[in-house]
C-alpha cells in the first residue's frame, strides 16, 4: 500500500535542477538587473529626510484625492515614524514600487495578447487560475532555488503572486469595449495597432487600472511574506515578531503595513477612476478659453441642417 | 429594373452571389444551400445569415436594404466592407474586389471609398465632436490643422456649428448621429453604409433626419447603401429597395414597383400597411381617359361621347391633343340647342391637371374641392390619365389594384338618356370620336 507513490515532488526537483544548471546566466543576470532595482528605488525612499518623503506623498494625495485624504497621509505617516518603523516601511515601499511595476510592465502585454487570441486567453487563463490558488507560500519555493537568499526571490515570489489580476482585468477590460467602436475603427480603415491604442486601450482604462490597483495591493502582502526568505523590511519584522510572539512589534509593524496599504489603495484607485483634482484642475484650465464662446450655444436644442 | 445594362464606371458597389453561414463549418452550409436546401434544413449545422444576395448599387443612388430583425441585413452589409467575410460570393467596392484583397489593401478601400454610420452611433467617447469627426481623416494620413479645419466645415454642414469641443455624451442621441454622419460625410468616400443608422432616434428627429439625408444626398451625390427595418423610412429614403427575407433578397425594384407589384405574399403582406399616398404616384394609379373628345368635334360628339358613357363631362384636347379643359352635359345641351357648333365657348378650366409623379397624398385636397377626375398630364401638358376620387381612395386604401375597372369613374350622368337622343335625333349613331 505505501510502495504505490506518485513522486510528482522528485519529478519537480530534477526540473529546478536542470533549470538552475543549465539556465544559471539567466537567472544571474535577473539578480543583478532586480536587486540594482531595489536599491536604487529603496535609496531614492530612504536616504532624504523623512519629511521629504511625507512631503511629496501628501502632495501626490491631495492631486489623487483633496485635502482630507492629505490629511489622513500626514498622520499615517507620522505615525509609522512615530512607531520607528520608518526605514522598514520605506525598504518595503520599495520592494512593492520594483516587484509591482515589473509586474505591471509583463500583465498588461500578456491581457492585451489573450484579449487579442483566443488561443492565447486559452492557455493564459489555466496558467493564471493555477497562479492565483497556489498558495502564497509556495512561489517562495522556486524563487530560494534560483535565486537565493535576499531581496530578489521575495521580489520575484512577489511578481508571480501578483501579476494575475493585472492580466485578467486587462483582457476583461478590452473585450468589454463596445464591439461598434471597435468596428467603427475598422470601418474607416485603422490598423490593429492603432485600434488598440486610439479605442481599446483608452476605454479599457478604468478596468485596467482596477487591475493595476489589484497587483499593487497584492503585491504589498506578498512583499510582507517574503519577509520569509530575507527580503527584510516590515515583513522580517512580523516574522520575527511571529517567531518572538513579541506583540508589540508585531501590532506596530503591522499598523505600518496597513497605513501603507490604504494609502497605496486610495491613490491607485482615484487615478483609475480619472475623475482626480489634478485632472479636474488641467481640464478648467483648458476650457477657460472656449467656455465662453459655448455658452451662447449651449441651449439643448436641435440646429438646423445648414444647406450646401 | 427594365433599364439597359449601366456602363461599368457607374456602379458603386456590386455584390455577386454572396453567402454568409455561421456555424463550424460554414462553407459546408454553403454547399448545402447551393445544392437546393432550404435555410431550415440546415439549422442544424448552423446559421445561414445571407443567402445568394445579388445587386449592383448605381453612383449616386440611394439603395434600400429592408427586412425584419434576423433577416440578415447588418451581415450584409458588413460583408460590403469587408468588416466580415463572405463564405461565398465576391463584392467589388469602386471596381475593385474586396473579397480577394490583403488586409492592408482592405483598409486603403475604407479609408478611400467606403465609411460607415452606426445604428447606435459608435462615436469615440472620450473624443470632442471635432476629433470624432476628423477621425477618418486622421486615419487617411491629414495633417491636424488641415483635417480640423475640414472637420469644421462638416460640422456645419450636418448643423452642428458650436458643439465642436463638446463630449459626445453632452449630446442628444440625434445630434450624435450627426456627428456619426459627420464623421462618415468628413471621410469623404464615394459609398455610405448606414446599418439602421436612425432607428434608435424618436420619430420627429427621424423624419428630421431622413429628409436631411435626402437633401445631403442630392448635395453631395454620395451613394448610400441604408438598413432599415421600418418600410415607411425604406420607401421614402430609397431611389431602390431590396427586400430580404430570411438571408434572401426576394425582391429589388423602386418603392413603386414593390409597392405595386409586389413578387410574392410576403412582400405584399409586408407592404400593406405602408403610408401609400406618400408612396404611389399619380402614374401608378391613374385610369385611361374614355370620356374624350377633340375641341374641333363640335357639341354634337360631345354629348354623343356622354350619353356613351353615362357621364356628365367629358375632357377636351386641342388638336396637338394638349389637355384643354372640360365640358360638362348641360352646357353641351344649351350650345346644340341655340344650334352652334363651336365647343371652345363652354370649355372650363376647372379641372385639376398633375404631372405623372406627384404623389397621392397631394391628390387628396384637389380631389375633395371637386368631384371631377383628376387630370394626369405629362410636361408637355398631354393627356395621359385620370384619377376619379373613387379611384384616388381605391389606392390609398389598397382596396383593389389598378387593373379591372372601378364601376363608377365620372360623375353619373345628369340628363337622361332619351333627353339627349332626342336631341341629336339619330339614336342609332356609332363611331364615336375619341
Ligand atoms: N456572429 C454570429 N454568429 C452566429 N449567428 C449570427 C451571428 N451574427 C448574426 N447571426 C445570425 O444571422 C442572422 C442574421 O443576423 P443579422 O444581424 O444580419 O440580422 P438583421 O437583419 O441585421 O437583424 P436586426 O434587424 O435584428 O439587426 C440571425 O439569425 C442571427 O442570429
Ligand atoms: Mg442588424
Amino acid at each position: 500500500m505505501n510502495e504505490f507513490r506518485i513522486p510528482v515532488g522528485s519529478w519537480v526537483e530534477v526540473l529546478f535542477d536542470f533549470v538552475t544548471e543549465h539556465f544559471s546566466f539567466f537567472f544571474d543576470f535577473v539578480r543583478l538587473a532586480f536587486a540594482g532595482a531595489f536599491e536604487t528605488v529603496d535609496y531614492l525612499l530612504v536616504s532624504p529626510p523623512f519629511y521629504v518623503i511625507i512631503g511629496l506623498a501628501g502632495l501626490l494625495a491631495v492631486a489623487a484625492r483633496g485635502w482630507k485624504f492629505l490629511a489622513g497621509t500626514v498622520v499615517g505617516l507620522l505615525l509609522i515614524v512615530g512607531m520607528n518603523q520608518w526605514e522598514n516601511a520605506m525598504d518595503t515601499l520599495a520592494l512593492v514600487l520594483v516587484a509591482s511595476v515589473i509586474a505591471i510592465a509583463m500583465s498588461i502585454p500578456l491581457g492585451i495578447l489573450a484579449a487579442k487570441s483566443k488561443a492565447a486567453s486559452s492557455v493564459i487563463r489555466p496558467v493564471l487560475d493555477f497562479l492565483q490558488t497556489m498558495p502564497a507560500f509556495v512561489f517562495l519555493i522556486p524563487a530560494l532555488l534560483f535565486f537565493r537568499v535576499g531581496e530578489v526571490p521575495g521580489i520575484v515570489a512577489t511578481i508571480i503572486f501578483a501579476m494575475a489580476p493585472g492580466v485578467r482585468l486587462t483582457e476583461l477590460g478590452i473585450r468589454g469595449v463596445d464591439p461598434e467602436i471597435v468596428e467603427a475603427g475598422s470601418a474607416f480603415g485603422a490598423s490593429p495597432g492603432r485600434i488598440l491604442r486610439q479605442i481599446q486601450l483608452p476605454l479599457a482604462l478604468p478596468t485596467i487600472m482596477a487591475g493595476i490597483n489589484q497587483v499593487i495591493m497584492l503585491s504589498l502582502s506578498m512583499v510582507v511574506i517574503a519577509g520569509m526568505v530575507g527580503a527584510g523590511a516590515l515583513g522580517a519584522e512580523i516574522m520575527t515578531s511571529l517567531s518572538r510572539i513579541d506583540i508589540v512589534l508585531g501590532s506596530e509593524a503591522g499598523l505600518a503595513v496597513v497605513i501603507l496599504a490604504i494609502f497605496l489603495d486610495r491613490v491607485t484607485a482615484a487615478l483609475g477612476t480619472g475623475k482626480t483634482p489634478i485632472s479636474r484642475f488641467i481640464a478648467l484650465r483648458k476650457s477657460r478659453a472656449p467656455a465662453s464662446a459655448s455658452v451662447e450655444t449651449a441651449a439643448p436644442v436641435e440646429p438646423e441642417l445648414v444647406r450646401l | 429594373m427594365t433599364e439597359s445594362i449601366p456602363l461599368q464606371e457607374t456602379i458603386a458597389v456590386k455584390a455577386d452571389h454572396l453567402y454568409k453561414a455561421f456555424g463550424r463549418r460554414p462553407h459546408e452550409i454553403v454547399k448545402k444551400l447551393k445544392a437546393g436546401k432550404s435555410r431550415a434544413e440546415i439549422s442544424s449545422h448552423g446559421v445561414a445569415a445571407v443567402i445568394d444576395a445579388s445587386f449592383e448599387v448605381k453612383k449616386g443612388e440611394i439603395f434600400v436594404v429592408m427586412g425584419l430583425s434576423g433577416s440578415g441585413k447588418s451581415t450584409l452589409i458588413r460583408m460590403l466592407n469587408g468588416l466580415w467575410d463572405t463564405t461565398s460570393g465576391t463584392v467589388s467596392v469602386g471596381g475593385t474586389d474586396i473579397t480577394d484583397v490583403s488586409a492592408k489593401e482592405l483598409r486603403d478601400v475604407r479609408r478611400k471609398s467606403i465609411s460607415m454610420v452606426f445604428q447606435h452611433f459608435a462615436l469615440l467617447p472620450h473624443r470632442t465632436v471635432i476629433d470624432n469627426v476628423a477621425y477618418g481623416l486622421e486615419i487617411q494620413g491629414m495633417g491636424r490643422t488641415e483635417r480640423l479645419a475640414k472637420a469644421r466645415t462638416i460640422i456645419d454642414l450636418v448643423g452642428l456649428a458650436g458643439w465642436a469641443d463638446n463630449l459626445p455624451s453632452e449630446l442628444s442621441g440625434g445630434m450624435q448621429q450627426r456627428v456619426g454622419l459627420g464623421r462618415a460625410l468628413a471621410a469623404d468616400t464615394d459609398v455610405l453604409l448606414m446599418d439602421e443608422a436612425f432607428s434608435a432616434l424618436d420619430p420627429l428627429i427621424r423624419r428630421e433626419m431622413q429628409e436631411q439625408l435626402i437633401e445631403l444626398q442630392a448635395a453631395l451625390g454620395k451613394t448610400i447603401i441604408f438598413i432599415t427595418h421600418d418600410l415607411n423610412e425604406a420607401m421614402f429614403l430609397g431611389d431602390r429597395i431590396a427586400v430580404m427575407r430570411d438571408g434572401r433578397i426576394v425582391q429589388i425594384g423602386t418603392p413603386e414597383e414593390i409597392l405595386t407589384d409586389p413578387a410574392n405574399d410576403y412582400v405584399a403582406q409586408f407592404v400593406q400597411d405602408v403610408d401609400r399616398a406618400r408612396v404611389l404616384t399619380a402614374a401608378s394609379v391613374m385610369e385611361p381617359v374614355r370620356a374624350v373628345i377633340t375641341k374641333t368635334a363640335g357639341p354634337r360628339a360631345a354629348l354623343r361621347t356622354m350619353r356613351d358613357l353615362q357621364t356628365s363631362v367629358t375632357f377636351v384636347l386641342n388638336r396637338d391633343r394638349s389637355f384643354a379643359g372640360i365640358v360638362r352635359d348641360r352646357d353641351v345641351l344649351k350650345l346644340v340647342k341655340r344650334g352652334e357648333t363651336d365647343l371652345r365657348a363652354i370649355i372650363r378650366d376647372d379641372a385639376t391637371a398633375v404631372l405623372p409623379e406627384t404623389v397621392l397624398v397631394d391628390l387628396v385636397e384637389p380631389s375633395v374641392e371637386s368631384e371631377l377626375p383628376i387630370a394626369v398630364v405629362d410636361e408637355k401638358n398631354r393627356l395621359l390619365g385620370v384619377i376619379p376620387r373613387v379611384t384616388l381612395l381605391a389606392a390609398i386604401g389598397n382596396v383593389t389594384t389598378n387593373t379591372g375597372p372601378l364601376p363608377v369613374v365620372m360623375p353619373p350622368a345628369t340628363i337622361s338618356v332619351s333627353q339627349i337622343a332626342e336631341i341629336l335625333g339619330d339614336t342609332a349613331l356609332e363611331g364615336v370620336e375619341a
